[in-house]
């Protein structure tokens, strides 16, 4: 479980995040949704520690995000790196390969090797193992980082904003593996959306963020409602639900 | 991964070496080579110091265009020296035994790199244009306030300035190639052993983080063997110039990796070969007195313009 108590964060004399009291549950998929500028990437980032906290606390379980050593949390959370040109000349190997460097400092073990290969497989990009990154498209670049934040093997897995500049098909695949690695491998997902389409289609828990602060907190079929989305983004698209399922008019 | 292109670097390394010694050498070989053998020693040391040092700049700024020497550190350096001189007098700064002055050189740059460089770098480290001028404005603003400083003081003091500020080979002082020699040698190793992180570091900041590794921190532990390894070879033989850019790219071209291991290997055997090579070319075979630091400032700078011009940054 995730616990943020009293978190608050300025940048200069701007307040981003407002007293932020929140817990994510262990399993699933949460998502954060909110307008531009609610404090959702932040927030995400202060969980991941990019940032130093400036006041209130942070645990992911028994670890102290900022007090515990960095290399222990890198075994316990994630977080996907935006699809960065950093390094373009990694090989899909190679970048999948990193994942296990908070468990061998650079030396490999086989039993290293043999988790690389399990999430090469289990990503589908055994094709690809030998090809530099920047020979892939965008969407088989983010399934390598995707591969390599599993191949790290971690109990939560952070991501913002993965499908931008993704089309449908690479976002649908996305959210997908996503889905399963949270039901079948037991992990908990974390995950700033813009598309509250998405998120209502695969999150099982919704945070509305506006302003800094929490507005709202449940299940998509909760969350998702003309009230509140009206409240959280100041516009009022109409809601459906077909089949079972909430779909909000764009 | 790309072990025979290393091998066959090292190859020709080993053949201007032993060029270099040989070749056109008269009378007494018991005088000739250790003559000879101190200057190589000093063209080896300089060569892996600096193309070390830029290949540990590159990796914590995440580019390929700046270098040490672009930044101005060795012109801190020279400022650093000058200043001592102007406070001391050269007579009190002559006094000082060479280790000496050496080893307070280092520690001097040690103190003033990290508060510039450090400030600058987690300033302006994501951006690189706004690197890029500070840089360049700062190593002119050093390299203005040192020669202000020239002419302030007394003749004979500048002398001893000047004997410092300008790359030469000529002159080797023995009891300074020991202390340089056990310096580099201590960087190298620690380099060596930070490999794998370098790796990790030059994925990016986030996916450091994510990987468990402090940017921060790793970036003061990078500085100060950037300093060791710059005011090393700036004491040694002055102001390398355009060497460091010119020999990372062409690492960068013969052993395209992201490796470091490969990548530290390479560009110190390129650069050896550069020095070495250069110099057995100019002054065993064409006979010039020309200083090769003019050689590769040119090639060098041309260098630097193409990366710009390219915009091949990264």
């Amino acid at each position: 479980m995730i616990v943020i108590s009293d978190v608050d964060y300025f940048i200069g004399p701007v307040k981003i995040l407002d007293g932020v009291n929140l817990e994510l549950p262990k399993g699933g998929i949460s998502a954060l949704i909110g307008p531009n500028g609610a404090g959702k990437s932040t927030l995400l980032s202060l969980i991941a520690r990019l940032m130093p906290l400036q006041a209130g606390t942070i645990t992911v379980d028994d670890l102290t995000v900022g007090a515990c050593p960095n290399n222990t949390l890198a075994r316990r959370l994630a977080i996907l790196p935006q699809a960065s040109d950093a390094a373009p000349l990694l090989t899909v190997r190679e970048l999948v390969g990193f994942g296990r460097y908070p468990y061998h400092k650079g030396r490999p073990t086989p039993d290293d090797h043999a988790k690389v290969e399990d999430a090469l497989e289990a990503f589908g990009l055994v094709p690809f193992a030998d090809r530099r990154l920047d020979t892939l498209s965008g969407g088989q670049r983010q399934r390598a980082q995707v591969a390599m934040t599993y191949a790290q093997d971690t109990g939560y897995i952070l991501l913002d904003e993965p499908l931008n500049n993704l089309d449908i098909a690479a976002s649908r695949s996305l959210m997908r593996v996503l889905r399963e690695l949270a039901a079948a491998h037991d992990r908990t997902i974390v995950i700033v959306l813009h598309d509250i389409n998405y998120a209502a289609a695969y999150a099982d828990l919704i945070v509305a963020m506006k302003g800094g602060k929490i507005v709202a907190k449940g299940t998509p079929d909760e969350i998702v409602t003309e009230d509140i989305l009206k409240e959280v983004f100041d516009t009022d698209p109409k809601v459906h639900r077909i089949d079972g399922k909430v779909m909000i008019e764009v | 991964m790309f072990k025979r292109r290393l091998i066959l670097l090292a190859v020709l390394l080993a053949a201007c070496t032993a060029g270099y010694l040989m070749l056109g050498a008269q009378g007494n070989w018991g005088f000739v080579l250790p003559f000879r053998g101190n200057k190589l020693a000093a063209l080896i040391i300089v060569a892996v110091a600096i193309s070390t040092a830029t290949v540990l700049f590159q990796t914590i700024t995440h580019n390929r265009i700046l270098t040490p020497s672009i930044m101005g550190f060795d012109a801190l350096y020279v400022l650093i020296l000058t200043v001592q001189i102007y406070v001391l007098g050269a007579q009190e700064y002559v006094h000082l035994s060479q280790a000496g002055q050496f080893v307070a050189n280092i520690g001097l740059m040690l103190v003033a790199s990290l508060a510039l460089f450090g400030t600058l770098l987690s300033r302006a480290r994501g951006d690189l244009m706004r690197m890029v001028l500070t840089g360049i404005i700062l190593a002119v603003l050093l390299r203005a306030v040192t020669s202000f400083l020239q002419r302030v003081i007394d003749p004979n003091e500048y002398a001893v300035v000047q004997g410092a500020s300008f790359a030469r080979f000529t002159r080797i002082d023995v009891e300074l190639l020991a202390v340089a020699a056990l310096l580099t040698c201590c960087a190298l190793l620690v380099t060596w052993r930070l490999r794998h992180r370098l790796d990790v570091l030059a994925l990016g900041d986030t996916a450091a983080i994510n990987l468990g590794e402090a940017p921060k921190h790793n970036m003061f532990v990078i500085l100060v063997l950037i300093s060791v390894l710059v005011s090393v070879s700036t004491a040694l033989v002055g102001p390398m110039g355009f060497l460091g850019l010119l020999v990372v790219s062409l690492a960068h071209l013969i052993t395209p990796t992201a490796s470091h291991a490969t990548l530290l290997l390479s560009s110190a055997l390129i650069s050896a070969l550069t020095l070495v090579g250069g110099q057995f070319i100019l002054e065993r075979v064409l006979g010039m007195s020309t200083p090769l630091i003019v050689v590769i400032d040119v090639v060098g700078g041309i260098v630097f313009l193409i990366l710009l011009l390219r915009r091949k940054y990264r």
